[in-house]
């Protein structure tokens, strides 16, 4: 029977990459749909009711949503290129990492970008502060992602990995963020760990092929968020 | 080899109890280890550096935090006994949507009733009956989420259920009546030994409910 596996997704977004990412690496042939967030589809709404959110996966007519959970989904359901360890510690592990990147470093990343609340009128000692108390977060946040990668060459060992998957987020969005807002974060000086990963991490054909252009993606950030929070 | 199993914990935790549910369900035998989470030990600073919460699990000395990530890996290594997760790929990623989707809204929204007051508590109270009207809809008229059987969802959200007392009575409302489904899922749930010996009394949870309130000056 043939398979018919859909992606809704925007075209910047990390998470709807991510779907794309996994089903490149497994060799899985889909229809992508580009969603217009701001003009949501009566199918996207239809399909993910609950958060009417990117990215959905309908595969054989039945959707999934949340991209972790896509994520599993996948694995479970084409076995070639496994992308979760065999080995119940090590899954656990993976997850640990990539709910810690999706719920605490995106937003912290986006405040030491651009500050808490964009469109927000801040005092500008007030703000200053904050945003070195942001920068800070970061630092640390990268730091356990950093010692956690140890001297592997992919978060997933010696393939990529959901967790790497997961991590696209930092290892092509934070660049695109850092552009943008001209805040430097990952710096090569104390992260060379994770700058390392970042650059063998884009390099990889099924993660290549899914990055949205990076002038795009700058040009889309700075127009959304303004010119940054960069400290003179 | 024996399996040394122990676990971090706080007895009013919704997350805790999620553990020691599936512990139960399982039968694995751990050592219980209460946490005092205004003076944390070494020992859980040490095995949960990055957030330094509960519930911790340790197994033979390794650790493995978040409540619906410990959860799973139970379901993992000990998989011959009561599965948590359905088999079929589809169900599993259906049950971890939900789950995740109890761990995205309850705690938050339960918060917004009993941690505030006067018209953030209003709004919270609203928040809180459209969130639960939304997993009424989703359980429709199945026994558990599980379908026939208590599952992983199940087992994410009847620990919140410990604490309905205290949200009912701050906020003023009876979850029976706005949301009669989800109070007849609970009771069947807590027809369950595993359940039912897990989930501490509500009325105990309402007065340390009260004691938070004091020390946040809402009270």
């Amino acid at each position: 029977m043939a398979e018919e596996v859909l992606v809704f997704g925007a075209w910047g977004s990390p998470f709807s990459r991510r779907v794309e990412m996994a089903l490149k690496l497994k060799g899985i042939e889909y229809k992508y749909i580009e969603e217009d967030l701001t003009n949501k589809s009566p199918s996207l709404l239809k399909y993910n009711p609950v958060h009417k959110k990117i990215p959905v996966l309908v595969h054989n007519g039945k959707p999934v949503a949340e991209s972790l959970v896509i994520l599993e989904y996948i694995d479970e359901t084409w076995k070639d290129h496994p992308i979760l360890p065999k080995d119940p510690y090590e899954r656990a592990n993976a997850r640990f990492w990539a709910k810690f990147i999706d719920e605490k470093c995106l937003s912290a990343i986006f405040k030491a970008c651009w500050g808490a609340c964009w469109g927000e009128e801040k005092e500008h000692e007030k703000a200053e502060i904050e945003h070195e108390k942001a920068v800070k977060e970061v630092s640390e946040l990268l730091q356990f992602l950093e010692n956690e990668l140890k001297e592997k060459r992919y978060f997933g060992g010696e393939t990529v990995g959901l967790l790497d998957i997961a991590a696209n987020t930092i290892g092509y969005w934070l660049g695109v963020f850092e552009e943008a807002s001209g805040v430097e974060l990952l710096t090569r000086e104390k992260f060379p760990k994770l700058c390392n990963w970042a650059n063998e991490f884009v390099c990889v054909t099924a993660i290549k092929e899914n990055l949205p252009p990076r002038d795009k993606l700058i040009a889309y950030f700075r127009n959304r968020f303004g010119a940054g929070n960069a400290s003179k | 080899m024996a399996d040394e199993v122990v676990l971090l914990d706080f007895w009013p935790s919704m997350f805790g109890m999620r553990v020691r549910i599936a512990l139960a369900e399982k039968g694995i035998k751990y050592e219980y280890k209460e946490e005092d989470l205004r003076n944390k030990s070494p020992l859980l600073l040490e095995m949960s550096p990055i957030h330094k919460k509960i519930p911790v699990f340790i197994h033979n000395g390794k650790p493995v935090c978040e409540s619906l990530i410990i959860v799973q890996y139970i379901d993992d290594v000990w998989k011959d006994k009561c599965p948590l997760l359905p088999t079929d790929p589809y169900q599993r990623a259906h049950s971890r949507f939900w789950a995740d989707f109890v761990d995205k809204k309850v705690y938050e929204v339960s918060r917004k009733v009993w941690a505030t007051n006067g018209e953030e508590k209003k709004a919270g109270k609203k928040e809180f009956i459209e969130i639960f009207k939304i997993l009424e809809g989703e359980l429709g008229d199945k026994p558990y989420y599980g379908g026939e059987t208590f599952g992983f969802v199940d087992l994410s959200l009847i620990p919140f259920y410990s604490w309905f007392y205290a949200i009912e009575t701050l906020g003023e409302f009876n979850l029976e009546a706005e949301c009669p489904k989800i109070v007849a899922w609970a009771k069947r749930c807590l027809q369950k030994e595993t359940v039912a010996k897990t989930l501490p009394d509500q009325k105990k949870v309402y007065e340390f409910v009260g004691q938070m309130r004091k020390r946040f000056g809402l009270e």
